[in-house]
């Protein structure tokens, strides 16, 4: 070997490791379901485009994920540069300055075209702090054989009164089909995540514009008293400990003649694979009661955001943006057909006719979504934004003290009139704690 | 005199014997049976057998690497086991054989901070590691474990030595033996069986240890319980993939446990009966 040769071959190595040493390695936490996981499967194509950023996935369960999160962006830890998260803590997060203003999604990045009330959710003063990765709205779930069998027909836009009376006319306790399963599981993202939409359609609030709490109001009695009711004639045995899972379950398995939930949920039940009712669902927008105009206003999104804390901005918002772009959804199209897109993000794919043509519940799941309206969650005026939440940082706790209250309305352990008694001290008293209430 | 005991007892006994134990390990082998159903099986309801289909363990290992998790496990539980021993067989010694009036009020304090929750001092350690920048490193975790199974392992060793004759002690004294070579060969060959239950068990707690190696790990030091955890799914189905990663990370453990039961049992019962 001659000195020219050995030095060469010396100086290529030397460029191998300097380029090898230059790769910077993004560490993303984030929650595990299938749009997720499917992502993870799919950052090979990035990292083969951008060979100077690698990536490094923590995934971890919603809660403890976010506990996990808030502690490191709280004492500045910096061992993520990219957090998954809600529109709820998105805009909290954000007036705490612990997340960077995505200001680097670059030119290609078609930022008007995700959905305005998503956008929205995310945005402080005008700015992007998170890009959503895939949203959803709420919508009611059948089965359109057992709606025939009744001789029933869903209305383009069902009030609660249809839907209690089709419940219970649907309800066959001999071969174990309950006319109506939702949530029971007591906390703010799970039982009273419906709740709280149920009680906007109904014409309720959580506070007035004072942040005094509503639980003492006749809104709040008559939801309450009809989702106990509904659930004691027509929900399945055990439904106070009933959360998405179990009844997504308990629908795939053909036990629920109606489900209210998430609209990320249709593509589970209209999946062959896991669905043994796959050909029998029907969907139809958030139910509303009688003489309110309100659909319950349920709007949640899982989105990718930096941390103050992150010392790899630049890049990690080059992931970010090719994680939400367009491009990436016509990737995974590719690659696992368009009815396993990430749904309720962007404005152009409810237009694309090959997503319409292979998922049936597209159409529904963007009337759900137009419905929403997050700064205007109820009838009457509130201080707050937030749907099936309030965004402030107080609400998690709060949240699941009153779902504990409200679960045990549903498992027979109280009444409605004790449970409402409770929240409303609990809420006055927590609220006044945080300064709310003067 | 030894009281007889009929064969009717025996068998009495026997049976509840197994009843127990069927009990207290039915949960492990449904996690096992469910892991070889598939995800459909698996949420049908109670069913004890399974299609007998390796799927979701194919899945966990395409999903998550498992041999990370499972060696900074390996390495954080004998890791922290070992400096554990280190500082607690001095420590036992000192209690057990040079006692103050202090020292019972020191086994009780030691043995109070296990009382604390966890949560309660995350903030602060959390800083603490951040600041010697621990986080997400096998030495930071090694050493958060050995100083949470200290207690224990103290409490148990000083159990053992407190059964060992001092006056064996005192005779290698006074054949010249210095404090040193008393501990190490006179001392911990007698309390071999103590401080081989004690590494075992604390082999146990370390590997099982689910909070701080969540916490303070994110993808260089995080051993299996935070691989686990990442199969948890807040919307869709995941119990079938959830048993098969709970069992590949409790089946190292398991075996551990099961070859080296006698060992574990005989410490675990030793000065119980005299």
């Amino acid at each position: 070997m001659t000195l020219k040769t050995f030095l060469l071959g010396a100086c290529s190595a030397m460029a191998f490791v300097a380029t090898a040493a230059s790769a910077e390695t993004l560490t993303i936490a984030t929650v595990n379901n299938g749009d997720m996981v499917r992502m993870q499967g799919l950052t090979s194509e990035f990292t083969k485009a951008n060979p100077d950023i690698q990536v490094n996935w923590v995934t971890l369960e919603e809660n403890v994920l976010r506990e996990r999160v808030t502690t490191d962006i709280a004492a500045n830890g910096g061992q993520y540069d990219i957090v998954t998260i809600g529109n709820y803590e998105v805009p909290i997060w954000a007036k705490q300055k612990w997340l960077l203003p995505l200001d680097g999604l670059g030119d290609k990045y078609d930022m008007d075209d995700l959905l305005p009330a998503i956008r929205g959710g995310l945005s402080v003063d005008s700015k992007l702090y998170a890009a959503p990765f895939y949203g959803e709205s709420a919508m009611i779930m059948y089965r359109k054989d057992l709606f025939e069998k009744a001789g029933l027909k869903m209305p383009e836009s069902p009030t609660w009164e249809f839907i209690a009376d089709a419940a219970k006319k649907i309800t066959d306790r001999d071969n174990d089909v309950s006319g109506m399963c939702l949530r029971g599981k007591a906390g703010w993202g799970e039982n009273m995540a419906f709740v709280s939409a149920l009680n906007n359609s109904f014409g309720g609030r959580w506070f007035d514009e004072n942040w005094k709490p509503q639980f003492d109001q006749p809104e709040w009695k008559a939801s309450l008293q009809f989702y106990a009711d509904l659930m004691k004639e027509a929900g399945p045995a055990g439904a106070s400990s009933n959360g998405f899972n179990e009844n997504l379950t308990l629908f795939q398995q053909g036990k629920c003649g109606m489900w209210i939930d998430a609209t990320v949920a249709a593509s589970f039940v209209s999946n062959p694979k896991d669905s043994k009712v796959a050909d029998k669902v029907g969907y139809a927008i958030f139910p509303s009661k009688e003489g309110v105009k309100n659909h319950g206003n349920w709007l949640w999104s899982w989105n990718l955001a930096v941390p103050a804390s992150s010392q790899k901005a630049e890049a990690a918002q080059k992931f970010i943006s090719w994680a939400t772009s367009k491009e990436y959804t016509a990737l995974v199209a590719s690659k696992e057909g368009w009815a396993n897109v990430p749904p309720g993000t962007r404005t152009s794919l409810y237009k694309n006719a090959d997503y319409q043509k292979e998922a049936a519940f597209a159409a529904p799941t963007l009337a759900a979504m137009d419905a929403a309206d997050i700064t205007k969650p109820t009838v009457k005026p509130v201080p707050y934004t937030g749907g099936q939440f309030v965004a402030i940082p107080e609400f998690q706790a709060l949240g699941t003290t009153v779902g504990q209250l409200f679960s045990a309305v549903i498992a027979g352990q109280s009444t409605v009139d004790d449970a409402l008694a409770a929240a409303q001290a609990t809420a006055t008293r927590d609220m006044t704690r945080a300064g709310y209430i003067k | 005199m030894a009281r007889s005991v009929s064969t009717g007892q025996k068998i009495g006994w026997s049976i509840a014997a197994w009843v127990v134990a069927l009990l207290i390990f039915f949960p492990i082998l449904y996690a096992v049976i469910t892991s070889l159903k598939t995800e459909q099986e698996a949420i049908a309801g109670f069913s004890l057998i399974p299609s007998g289909t390796f799927e979701n363990y194919v899945t966990v290992q395409t999903q998550r690497d498992y041999f990370k998790p499972f060696m900074n496990s390996v390495i954080l539980s004998v890791g922290s086991t070992i400096l554990a021993l280190i500082i607690a067989i001095p420590s036992a010694w000192a209690m057990a054989f040079a006692p103050t009036k202090r020292t019972k009020d020191i086994l009780m304090w030691m043995l109070s901070t296990k009382m604390m929750p966890s949560v309660a001092v995350l903030l602060p350690i959390f800083i603490i590691f951040r600041t010697f920048g621990l986080l997400d490193s096998r030495v930071g975790l090694t050493i958060m474990l050995t100083l949470i199974n200290l207690p224990i392992v103290i409490w148990m060793l000083y159990t053992y030595f407190r059964e060992i004759p001092g006056e064996i002690l005192e005779a290698a004294r006074m054949d010249g033996a210095s404090l040193w070579k008393e501990i190490v060969y006179v001392l911990t060959p007698m309390a071999v069986p103590g401080i081989a239950s004690t590494l075992l068990l604390n082999i146990i707690l370390a590997w099982n240890e689910a909070f701080w190696t969540i916490q303070l790990t994110t993808t260089n030091a995080a051993p299996l319980t935070a691989f686990i955890a990442s199969f948890s799914s807040p919307q869709g189905l995941f119990w079938a993939k959830l048993s098969a990663a709970s069992t590949m990370a409790i089946a190292p453990i398991l075996i551990l446990g099961w070859f080296s039961q006698k060992q574990l049992v005989r410490g675990l019962t030793f000065g119980a009966v005299k």
